[in-house]
């Protein structure tokens, strides 16, 4: 039997899995959580009590539904599943990766990664602190865990996830001292528009729960430092549209500017990337099913950030182009395009309504530390640009931007249009920082105990 | 300061004790390591390259930022471990290791 590997269990992965099983195949699905969902779909553990109305909202039966499949295709035997383990490295057609019983090596005949996306975040002056967190990371808090991040919680950046979290805390009683969107009022009318003609219940969704933040929410601000002390945020500074300064108290900042497409194992498996000004990031090239070269195919939030909704279809999309390469094609593909497309002209317009705050980026201070896990400053990389040249591997190789223990996820897109600002190039001309295995951290021990091969 | 993070709902689960740079301590079953000490405590260790406090940032084992100790040796991700009971965990490594 052809021996399919799905690298992720979230809407793409599972839609996927299902896909081929339907099909008579048995896939081998490894994700990284201790219960399949993905991270919007993210299950508590086991004991926990909420409803699934209280943990996904609108989006409840959805999540049921992806869930339940899941379980159904594990408890029939009829999927491999992998929990808790990382996949650090592809070569020669076999998957090497980490779990609670050290490493595991995963032959395959395919590929399908479905490794979605975190949170895109800008530098924000003070953002190194205890206390600072991503939007994501409110939320799995919240989810998974039934907890808020702090007292008072100051919500920054811009994005969908934005309104969201901050609607999520607020339903749940946690303190919401303010929602500060950095995309103003007429980027945000523009995009609406296109995300009402693609999506227009989801659009009024959307709306409707920015409409119940009421005077939190501001649109249109500039972040600009996080005040802290000894145990972390203590003030967040900005200044809002009409260019008045505010100080707002608060002991915890989740920040993120939409999402950033997971793509270091795609890179690794040899997929070819594009810079996506739609996106502002560079993203693997597949065609319309998935397909990213020989025996490789990428679904979800890791191509294209179309959400969960996109993600589901993309899965089993990418499924259909297997079968399809194996000589035994699906129905209703047809049908399944029709429906991406119109998701993908909500999710550009979406990204349209909540651009990259790219200017903000390119004015931060000398001072401000841009790569959180070494505490290097947007002056020591700026420093290296004149020597380095403005070619993102390069800077990366002076100044160590990208090379600490996030490898770069979370600071490489900011230390890109800080290089560009700095030699007056475009942000696609610095190029992308090359994966480099392993992409997630492996003990030492656990490879020498590795066997050869 | 008290505990970072607040507890709004899921609070009838069994507790657990556990252990954090010596002092006992009491969180749930279901719990992370994160969530067990920063229900406690504002910080999980030091910054290795600066003068702040380190309380992860991402939750969902992308960023690495809260990789701490454990008495007997090996680190692990808090965000992504879940507490058991009994756990001696540090902010550092133990005066016999290598930094």
């Amino acid at each position: 039997m052809t021996r399919v590997l799905i690298v992720g269990a979230g809407p793409a992965g599972i839609r996927a899995a299902e896909t081929l099983v339907k099909a008579g195949l048995r896939p081998v699905i490894v994700d990284e959580a201790a219960r399949a969902g993905g991270q919007i779909y993210r299950r508590p553990p086991e004991g926990f009590r909420r409803t699934a109305r209280t943990l996904y909202g609108s989006e409840a039966a959805k999540a049921e539904h992806l869930h339940a499949t899941f379980d159904a295709l594990v408890t029939a035997g009829q999927v491999e599943h992998l929990p808790e383990h990382s996949v650090f490295a592809l070569r020669n057609g076999v998957a090497h990766a980490t779990g609670p019983n050290g490493l595991l090596r995963l032959p395959y005949d395919r590929l399908i990664l479905s490794t979605g996306a975190t949170d895109r975040v800008v530098p924000v002056p003070g953002w190194q602190s205890a206390g600072v967190y991503t939007l994501g990371a409110a939320q799995i808090a919240l989810k998974a865990q039934g907890m808020a991040l702090g007292r008072r919680i100051v919500l920054a950046g811009s994005g969908p996830l934005l309104t969201l979290v901050a609607a999520q805390l607020v339903k749940a009683g946690a303190g919401v001292a303010a929602v500060l969107d950095t995309s103003s009022y007429s980027d945000q009318m523009w995009g609406a528009a296109g995300m009402a003609a693609a999506r227009p219940w989801v659009t009024l969704r959307g709306l409707r729960m920015r409409a119940g933040l009421g005077r939190l929410y501001h649109a249109g601000v500039r972040l600009e430092r996080i005040e802290t002390d000894a145990n972390g945020p203590v003030a967040l500074h900005w200044q809002d549209a009409r260019g008045r300064w505010h100080e707002t108290p608060c002991d915890a900042v989740a920040m993120g500017w939409h999402l950033r497409a997971e793509t270091q194992l795609a890179d690794l498996a040899g997929a070819r990337f594009q810079w996506s000004a739609d996106w502002a990031q560079w993203l693997p090239q597949t065609d319309a099913l998935g397909r990213a070269g020989p025996e490789l195919y990428l679904a979800g939030d890791g191509v294209r950030i179309l959400g969960a909704d996109g993600a589901e279809r993309a899965g089993t999309l990418a499924a259909h182009a297997v079968l399809e390469d194996l000589g035994q094609p699906a129905s209703g593909t047809a049908a399944l395009l029709r429906r991406a497309a119109r998701l993908d002209r909500f999710a550009r317009a979406m990204a349209r309504a909540f651009p990259w705050p790219g200017a903000q980026v390119r004015a931060l201070p000398d001072a401000t530390v841009l790569c959180r896990c070494e505490g290097i400053t947007a002056g020591e990389l700026r420093g290296t640009v004149p020597m380095a040249g403005a070619e993102a591997n390069r800077v990366k190789s002076l100044a160590r931007v990208g090379m600490g223990r996030c490898q770069g996820r979370y600071c490489q897109l900011a230390a890109a249009e800080l290089i560009a600002g700095q030699a007056g190039c475009a942000v696609a001309q610095v190029g992308r920082l090359r994966g480099q295995p392993p992409v997630r951290p492996v003990p030492i021990a656990a490879l020498l105990d590795a066997p050869e091969g | 300061m008290n505990g970072r993070l607040l507890r709004l709902a899921e609070a009838e689960r069994p507790a657990l004790s556990f252990r954090f740079d010596g002092e006992d301590l009491v969180a749930l079953d279901g719990d992370t390591v994160l969530s067990a000490i920063l229900i406690h405590k504002p910080r999980l260790r030091q910054a290795e390259f600066g003068p702040e406090g380190r309380a992860g940032f991402c939750l969902m084992g992308a960023c690495q930022d809260c990789w701490i100790w454990q008495e007997d040796g090996p680190r692990l991700r808090a965000c992504s471990t879940p507490l058991r009971a009994g756990m001696r965990l540090r902010s550092a490594p133990a005066g016999d290791w290598p930094a």
